[in-house]
Formats: C-alpha cells, sequence, structure tokens
C-alpha cells in the first residue's frame, strides 16, 4: 500500500494551498448562495445550507478532483416553480427525492446521460434560465419588487422598471437602486481591470465588504441610519443555533400528485445536466488532467442534496464558476471543497448579523450578471457562426423553456434537432436504419507506430455520439489516437464540439487526437464545428484586411517571415507550456511565420475560467523552437505567477554573482541545476540589458510575451527583434550538459 | 472436423444481366483452386440454356474448364440445398444477381437461407466482374471457437491458391470480456491492463494456429494479427471494409437456434451490410 502513503504525504504538502483556495471559493460562495436561494424564493440561508452539506459529502464521497458543490444558478427557474406551485415544505420533500433520483442515476451509471442532448439545445436552455434569473432579479437590483404571473412578464417589465427609478418618491428606493447599479458595475468590470491588488478578492466579495462598510459608516461616522430602504435590506439570516433549531419538516403530502413528481423531475433533469457538464469543463481546467469519475460524483451529489432538503438547504449540484475559482487559486484536491464549506460555517457563526447590512440589490446584482452570461448576446452570434441552423434549435429551446417549462423546452430542442438533421440530409432512413448499429469500430494498430485507430460510419451525432464516445474513454489521454469520419454521411454540431474538447485533453496529457475524413464534407459556414455533410465543393474564403493586418503582413516581408490572418486551432505547441494548464487557448490568429516553423508571432486569444469567473485575454505572443533541450524555466519580472508556478514544483532560483539581476526578475525552474547552467553570464546580461518579457521555457521551445493585451506593431516588431537575438544567443550557449536533439 | 480442401465448388444459374460475370469468377475460381465446377440452374432443362451456358464458360478463356450443369426444379433456396448434397458440393458461390440497391440486401438474406440448411462453405461475391480483380488482401477472423482454427485454414488455402499477399487474422474480443468500466484514471488503467493481458493471450492462442498450419500455404502470404476490442460479428467486418480487404472469411453460423431470430447473430451484421466479398467456411 506504497501508493497510499504517498497520497497522504502529498495531501498534507498540498493542504494550505488547498485551504487558501476553498477561502477564496467561499468568499463568492456567501454571495452566491444567499443570492441563489432569495431568487428562488427560499430562506436565504437555505443556499448556504446546501454549499455547506455539499462541500462536506461530495469532498468525502465524490469521484471528481478540483469542482466544488452548492446550490446552482439553473435551478433557479425549476425551484421557483416547485415552491411557488408546491410550498416551502413540499418542495423540501422534492429535493429529496431528486436528490434519490440523482443517486439511482449514479448507482446505474447513467453519467452519459449528458451526451444525449444537442450542444445547442443546452445552449438554449442555460439561455432561457439565464433570462428567467435575470428577468426577476432585475427588479429587485432596481429597488422595484414585483408580482408577475410568468418568467417572460418579468422580461417585458424591465424596461418600466428602469424609468421607474427616475420617479421614486421613497429616498430609500432611490439609494436601493443606486447600490443595485454600482454592484452590477462591479461585476462588469472587474475583469476588465487587471490589477493584483483587486483581484485577491473575488467581485461578489467586493460586494459584500463594500455593501458591509457603507453601512458601518453610515452608522459610526455619519451616525445617521443606512439610507437605503428597510425593505430592501437582507433580512432572516439566522445564526447557526437558529438553524440547527429551525430546521424544516419536508412534506411529503403531495406525492401522490403529478405536479410534484413533474418538479422532481425537472430538478433532477437540471441538475444532473447541470453537474455532467460542470464536471466536464471542470476536468479540462483541472492543472493535472486527472479523470472524474462521473457516477461516483452523481452518487454523492444525490446524497448530499438528501442531506440538504432534510436541513432545509436547496439541491447540490456541481457549479463551474465556483470550481474554476478553486482551480485558478490552486486548488488541486477535494480538501479546497472541504475548506469552502468550513469557511462557510465560520462566516455564519461569526458574521450572521452583518450578513444583514447587505442591501438585496446588492446580492441580486450579483445574480443579474450571472443571468446575463448564461444568456449573453454573443452567444446567440456564436451560434450563427456556427450555421443558421443551430440558431433555430437554439431559438426553439429557449422559447419553449420560456413559455411552457424547462422539460418541454428540453424536448423539443431535442425534436427541433433531429428534424434539422433529416431535412438537412433529406434522408430519415440515414437515421432510422442505421440508428441500432454499432457504427464504431476501435482498434490499437498491432504494428507499427501502435497507435490507436477509430473509425465510425453512417452518420455521427447527438443520438450515437455515446457509442464513439465510450470508445474514446478506454484511450489514455497520452496516446495517439486518429479518429477517421470518411465513411460518416454526415456529422453533427454536438458530436465536433464534444470532439474538439477531448481534442484539448489529450493534447494537454501529451497525446494526440487527430480527426481525419471531413475533407469531403460540406458545411454552410467556415466555423469548425458546424454540421457536416457529404458533399463536393469548397467554399471561398474572401480576406478583408485590417490597418494592422496589412502592417503585419509588411513586417513580416521585411522579417523574411510568412503572414497567415486567419484562425487556426492547432495549437498543440502552446499546451505543453506550463502557462496554459490551467488556460483554455480560445484562437490563434494573424500569424507570422517562418518557413521551417520554429519562429511565430501571433495573436491569440485565451480565457481563463468559466461563466461568471470567466476572463478572456487577448494577447501577442512568440514561440520559438529550439535545437537544444532546454531545462524547463519561467522568468518574470512581476512575480504574480509565483503562485501558480509553486503549485507546479517549481522553486525560486537564485543565479550567483547577479543580484541585480535577482532583484529585477523572478526565475523559476523545477531542475534548479540545469537552469543555473543554463543562465550563463552572456544570457543574463542580455536579459538585464533588453526590455522586459515574460519568458517561459519548455523542453525544446521558448514562449515570449509581454502584457495581456494585443502588441501595436511597434510591439510586434521589438518583440521579432528580441526573439531573433535570443535566440542567437541561446544557440551559442555552450553546450556543457545539454545534447543536441535533432 | 479437420479441414480439406475444397473439391467440388457449385454455383447457382441464374439467367440474369450479372450471368457472365458470375460464370467467369465461377471458372476462374475453380481453376484457382483446382475443384471441380458444378453449376446448378433451378428451372426447366433446355438445349438454348446449355448452349448460352458453354459459350460464356468457353470465352472466359483458355484452357476452358470443364464442368457440369444440374437442372434442377423447385424453389431456388430449397433446390440449391438439394443439388448441393447431390453433387458433393464443398463450396457454394453467390454472386450478385441485379445491379440495384438492394443487390447486397438479396445477397444477404439469400445466403441467410442457404447456410441455415446447407452444409458446405458459402462463397458471397459483392461484385463479381468479368475481368480478373486481384484478391490482394484477405482478413479472417480468429476469435476463440472450435471451428476457428478450420476457418484460418480455409482462409489460408484460398488465399495461397488466389495469390494474395497479405493475411491479416482478426482476433475479436466481445467487450463482454472486459468487465472493467472506465470511470476514472484508475479504472482507466486497469482496463488497459486488462486488455493488454486478454490480448497477449488470444495472441498467443492465433499463433499456435498458425503454427500448426502447413508450410507450403502460408510461406507466399505476409501474415498480420490485429487484436479488436468490440461487438463480435461487426467490428471484423467494419475492419475488412477499411482496410479495403478483397475477401472476409469467417465461420459460418453453426445452426439456428430459435433466439437467433430475435437476437442478431455474430454473422448477421456482415450480412445485413457486406462490406466485401464474403467466405462462410462451415
Amino acid at each position: 500500500m506504497s501508493r497510499r502513503k504517498v497520497d497522504i504525504k502529498g495531501l498534507i504538502k498540498s493542504l494550505p494551498r488547498n485551504i487558501f483556495s476553498g477561502f477564496v471559493v467561499s468568499l463568492i460562495a456567501l454571495p452566491l448562495g444567499l443570492g441563489l436561494a432569495m431568487a428562488s424564493e427560499a430562506p436565504p440561508i437555505s443556499g448556504v445550507i446546501a454549499a455547506v452539506v455539499g462541500g462536506v459529502l461530495v469532498s468525502i464521497l465524490g469521484g471528481s478532483h478540483v469542482t466544488i458543490a452548492g446550490p446552482g444558478n439553473g435551478l433557479v427557474g425549476v425551484l421557483l416553480v416547485a415552491i411557488t406551485a408546491l410550498g416551502l415544505e413540499a418542495t423540501y420533500a422534492a429535493i429529496i427525492c431528486s436528490g434519490m433520483l440523482l443517486a439511482i442515476l449514479g448507482f446505474l451509471r447513467m453519467g452519459k446521460l449528458a451526451d444525449f442532448f444537442p450542444a445547442s439545445a443546452i445552449q438554449g436552455m442555460l439561455a432561457a434560465i439565464g433570462l428567467i434569473i435575470l428577468g426577476k432579479q432585475f427588479h429587485i437590483m432596481l429597488g422595484n419588487r414585483l408580482k408577475l404571473e410568468g418568467s417572460v412578464d418579468y422580461l417585458l417589465a424591465i424596461p418600466n422598471t428602469v424609468t421607474g427609478i427616475f420617479h421614486y418618491s421613497d429616498q430609500g428606493l432611490v439609494y436601493a437602486a443606486i447600490s443595485g447599479i454600482f454592484a452590477l458595475a462591479i461585476m462588469v468590470f472587474y475583469s476588465k481591470i487587471h490589477n493584483k491588488l483587486l483581484h485577491l478578492i473575488p467581485a461578489p466579495m467586493w460586494i459584500v465588504l463594500i455593501s458591509i462598510g457603507f453601512s458601518y459608516w453610515f452608522e459610526l461616522v455619519l451616525e445617521r441610519p443606512n439610507p437605503i430602504s428597510a425593505a430592501y435590506m437582507l433580512s432572516g439570516i439566522p445564526s447557526v443555533g437558529e438553524i440547527v433549531e429551525q430546521i424544516p419538516t419536508p412534506d411529503f403530502s403531495y406525492w401522490r400528485s403529478a405536479g410534484f413528481w413533474g418538479s422532481v423531475i425537472a430538478i433532477t433533469l437540471i441538475a444532473s445536466i447541470e453537474s455532467l457538464l460542470s464536471i466536464k469543463a471542470v476536468d479540462q481546467l483541472d492543472p493535472e488532467k486527472r479523470r472524474s469519475n462521473v457516477n461516483r460524483d452523481l452518487k454523492a451529489l444525490g446524497l448530499a442534496t438528501i442531506g440538504s432538503g432534510f436541513l432545509g438547504g436547496l439541491n447540490v449540484v456541481t457549479v463551474i464558476a465556483r470550481s474554476s475559482v478553486n482551480v485558478n487559486n490552486g486548488g488541486s484536491n477535494r480538501t479546497s471543497n472541504f475548506a469552502h464549506a468550513f469557511f462557510l460555517v465560520v462566516f455564519i457563526g461569526l458574521f450572521s448579523t452583518q450578513l444583514t447590512r447587505i442591501p438585496l440589490p446588492a446580492l441580486m446584482a450579483i445574480l443579474v450578471y450571472t443571468g446575463y452570461k448564461l444568456a449573453s448576446p454573443s452567444q446567440l452570434i456564436k451560434m450563427f457562426r456556427i450555421g443558421k441552423e443551430q440558431v433555430l434549435i437554439f431559438i426553439t429551446t429557449l422559447l419553449m423553456t420560456l413559455f411552457v417549462g424547462l422539460i418541454t423546452g428540453i424536448i423539443s430542442g431535442i425534436a427541433m434537432t433531429f428534424l434539422i438533421h433529416i431535412l438537412l440530409n433529406k434522408d430519415a432512413e440515414l437515421f432510422f436504419k442505421n440508428f441500432r448499429k454499432p457504427n464504431v469500430l476501435m482498434f490499437k494498430e498491432n504494428y507499427g507506430d501502435h497507435k490507436y485507430y477509430i473509425n465510425v460510419k453512417h452518420y455521427c451525432t447527438f443520438l450515437n455520439f455515446y457509442r464513439l464516445k465510450e470508445k474514446l474513454d478506454q484511450i489514455p489521454e497520452n496516446e495517439d489516437v486518429v479518429l477517421d469520419l470518411s465513411l460518416c454521411k454526415f456529422v453533427d454540431h454536438t458530436v465536433l464540439s464534444n470532439l474538439n474538447a477531448y481534442q484539448d485533453v489529450f493534447s494537454k496529457r501529451d497525446g494526440h487526437l487527430e480527426i481525419i475524413g471531413l475533407d469531403q464534407h460540406d458545411a454552410d459556414t467556415q466555423h469548425p464545428f458546424a454540421n457536416r455533410r457529404m458533399l463536393p465543393g469548397l467554399k471561398l474564403i474572401t480576406l478583408n484586411f485590417t490597418d494592422r493586418q496589412t502592417t503585419l503582413q509588411e513586417i513580416a516581408d521585411d522579417y523574411k517571415l510568412e503572414y497567415r490572418a486567419g484562425s487556426t486551432r492547432d495549437n498543440h505547441l502552446l499546451d505543453s507550456f506550463r502557462f496554459f494548464a490551467t488556460k483554455r487557448i480560445e484562437h490563434i490568429y494573424n500569424r507570422l511565420f517562418d518557413t521551417l516553423d520554429d519562429f511565430a508571432v501571433f495573436d491569440i486569444t485565451y480565457s481563463e475560467g468559466e461563466l461568471i469567473a470567466k476572463e478572456e485575454v487577448r494577447t501577442t505572443m512568440l514561440y520559438m523552437a529550439s535545437n537544444k533541450e532546454i531545462p524547463e524555466f519561467t522568468l518574470d519580472r512581476e512575480g504574480f505567477l509565483e503562485r501558480v508556478y509553486a503549485s507546479s514544483g517549481f522553486d525560486d532560483i537564485r543565479i550567483d554573482n547577479h543580484s541585480d539581476f535577482a532583484r529585477r526578475f523572478y526565475l523559476l525552474g523545477n531542475d534548479e541545476q540545469a537552469v543555473r547552467d543554463f543562465f550563463t553570464d552572456d544570457l543574463v546580461l542580455f536579459f538585464e540589458s533588453n526590455p522586459y518579457y515574460h519568458v517561459e521555457s519548455h523542453a525544446n521551445g521558448l514562449l515570449v510575451f509581454h502584457n495581456q493585451r494585443t502588441a501595436g506593431v511597434k510591439e510586434v516588431r521589438s518583440l521579432i527583434d528580441f526573439g531573433r537575438r535570443l535566440q542567437h544567443m541561446i544557440k551559442n550557449i555552450p553546450t556543457k550538459r545539454y545534447f543536441i536533439v535533432e | 472436423m479437420a479441414y480439406k480442401h475444397y473439391q467440388v465448388l457449385g454455383i447457382g444459374v441464374a439467367f440474369s444481366p450479372n450471368l457472365t460475370a458470375n460464370l467467369y469468377e465461377a471458372a476462374r475460381l475453380s481453376k484457382m483452386l483446382k475443384a471441380e465446377l458444378v453449376l446448378v440452374h433451378v428451372g426447366p432443362e433446355s438445349e438454348e440454356k446449355k448452349q448460352q451456358i458453354d459459350q460464356i464458360i468457353h470465352a472466359q478463356g483458355e484452357p476452358p474448364v470443364t464442368y457440369r450443369l444440374v437442372f434442377k426444379v423447385g424453389k431456388p433456396v430449397g433446390a440449391i440445398v438439394e443439388a448441393v448434397k447431390e453433387n458433393g458440393i464443398d463450396l457454394l458461390l453467390l454472386g450478385a444477381l441485379k445491379e440495384e440497391r438492394f443487390v447486397k440486401y438479396y445477397l444477404g438474406s439469400i445466403a441467410r437461407k442457404i447456410t441455415k440448411a446447407a452444409s458446405c462453405s458459402v462463397l458471397l461475391m459483392i461484385n463479381p466482374s468479368l475481368e480478373r480483380v486481384a484478391c490482394q488482401h484477405v482478413v479472417v477472423n480468429g476469435f476463440e471457437d472450435e471451428h476457428t482454427a478450420d476457418t484460418i485454414h480455409a482462409a489460408f488455402h484460398v488465399a495461397n491458391s488466389l495469390g494474395s499477399k497479405q493475411l491479416t487474422i482478426v482476433e475479436e474480443i466481445a467487450s463482454e470480456e472486459v468487465s472493467i468500466r472506465v470511470e476514472d484514471d484508475r479504472s482507466l488503467r486497469r482496463l488497459n491492463l486488462l486488455k493488454e493481458k486478454i490480448k497477449r493471450k488470444q495472441e498467443l492462442r492465433v499463433q499456435k494456429i498458425i503454427e500448426n498450419l502447413p508450410d507450403e500455404v502460408k510461406q507466399h502470404t505476409v501474415i498480420k494479427t490485429q487484436p479488436i476490442f468490440g461487438k463480435r460479428g461487426y467490428s471484423i467486418g467494419h475492419y475488412a471494409q477499411i482496410v479495403r480487404a478483397d475477401l472476409l472469411v469467417m465461420n459460418a453460423p453453426n445452426t439456428y437456434r430459435f433466439s437467433e431470430r430475435f437476437f442478431p447473430h455474430d454473422v448477421e451484421y456482415i450480412l445485413n451490410e457486406l462490406p466485401t466479398d464474403v467466405l462462410l467456411v462451415r
């Protein structure tokens, strides 16, 4: 059992970082938990109870590594319907039943359930949920509490509420609206401002801190009552003792009504979809690229939901935004989930009275922002790029969810997708005749490179993707895989976007998944994930250069480089850099590269985190290959990456006799001696006397960039110049311990 | 039953547009296998038919093959099965009857009926042609079964007779044999270890079969093995299709049990899709 010992040692070693990460997550979980519960018209504390129960149980029993469990935003809509229709006690009963169903799904290994939903239908459903949250909370954010019939009515009432602010006679309401708008501004601009100090505390916590500070300022400094109307303050936060006293009794008397079970099924459906999608997304963020045991997680979530329901809490699901904050703060195992629960208990225990100083509009602004992120118009634009038919699926699901209900919405989304597939192919037989056939062949070549080869026949869509997925899941991600789709008459968007996620995972774990055989297929758009039908014919690409692009073309000519403006997703060279371990490369464009492919300057868009915690960064980078083995190191002036890199076993390295260098740069690496040998006096002098760049190495490549924005043409020139000289410099470093790699 | 070389090659003759191509293939095959050729026609005997067939056989090429022409009356399948018994046919050739969309469907359904009733091996040709198309690559099943050794022997014999350069033995391993389900990194690792173990075991078994074959049938052919984890009877057909095999050799289904009317038999997938020419060895 030596493996176990190592595990415990590693666990203890990583504990401080996980506790810290759990702390940061709890800073978001607290306001979100309160807000989500209030949005569902449940007592605010029920959201925190769900987070605590989820954090404890899922961290102990779960099968994923860096996920955070708690109340989910997707559930707001269904819980709201359940509570208004059944009442609170019966809803707790529904929550408990849905927890049981969720655990059963886990025991039946139904984790693959989420694969049966077309990507665009899921997007449509999430957008609808976003609109439901946004529509309802927008009014409270502006100090206008409404009671309307359906979720659409709330949306339609938004213009009225906006104009209504200017007619408030009550000063308290005006202040309430101001606090809401201010909080929304914090949420919107937080990710736009790149400031280290600001980012130490997550945006939702800033809102909480500023609100409480504001309240104290009035009370202690101005010695006046808080100007925000008392009706719009957070109320009813019980102390820990009161929570235990006031545990509600779930009311199971509705168990014979169809409405009750409708709610149970809707809650289970959303809870499982939200959890499964989140786990899948978080697995891609995990720097260690571990594979989550989805079914075990479902069981744990089910159990946690049952527990939470009995204690008066909401459903427990895996949540993407909090999980991605966890990853970004160095969470590396389930202890951070536990820590997040622990800190929530501490907060409630110590500060429950302080929380009543938070104005509701400020809290609801967080939810409005969450809703907006789910339903943002950029989703629709993305859909348009993929294809008009995806927009149709998206809109159908969205409208049906808004006007009828969640289950109807997702079912009509699936039906619409299938109908479109039939119409696109003008062939229903293709789908019906081949539906039951095992259409996927996978084998590991018994000769040559021993590659895995997968071939898919007939068609490959959301209907039969699970077969392909089953095979893909059996391949270790560090292997080479060739996936041949040439015998497929039709490949849909859901499959292609899922395969892209697989490609990311493979390339991050040093494997490679290559998709071939789509050359004879035609798509309506240029998007890589557009539906593909087998048809001859190619489309012309028209290019319309911007000023910067024209200049880049000139620069390319000057330096004898090739220039390509179009974007590429071929980023496997970059994935191996530590910098991108927790980041997702969206695309690479405006590439200037030489013919040998060992020197390239490019614009890149990458993102960090997901959902409300998502930040997208555009910057310009330089990649160059080296024919020498370079020890892995990171050179940076700021040292703000220290935390991230320290987590991956990097140590701070001091180069002797260069105190100035040591003062100005942070040099990190895992093989100290090799890095010292590599940094010769000449190289140190080179870095000292040249403009500052972030330089990072990996085996036989270097990544150089300046700051987190796209470089101007002048900066591109100096970047190329710097790179050229650095390349020359490294070539001349005596190859003491390094062997030349062919 | 130890493997015997094919002695008598039979073919059902119908006066369809493909008659010439079918007869050409049969004549060539009988020469290459050095087997006697028996043509079975279901229908009344007539001089005209005899002459037409004789002409075609003679036009095929020198030296003209000797053959027997048998006339049978009755329902096609039943009559052919009877003729197989009476004439000691041990390899029955079935060519495509018509050139149309459902050709594979017809061929499959007739093959299904005949394999159910007849005791000989059956060769299904999906694309009989006038010119000889060289048979380059033969794929044969190698899964664990008492008949597999014979089937592999037959495949080697046919491959050798047809001058095929390559023969691949595909060991299909049913997914059910791999009991581990992939859920996380650990189960994945365990699964792949188990797969390797099963693979080695299967490989050894197949190597033993190859060793026991006489040298003269295997010396001109490149032998490869390919283990595949997947649905038995399906994977090999898909494999034969993507490696563009010219002939797929399979164990013929033993006898149809009642339950198999509802659940597809191993060769059912092949008969449904007919990826290439198929030889069902009995």
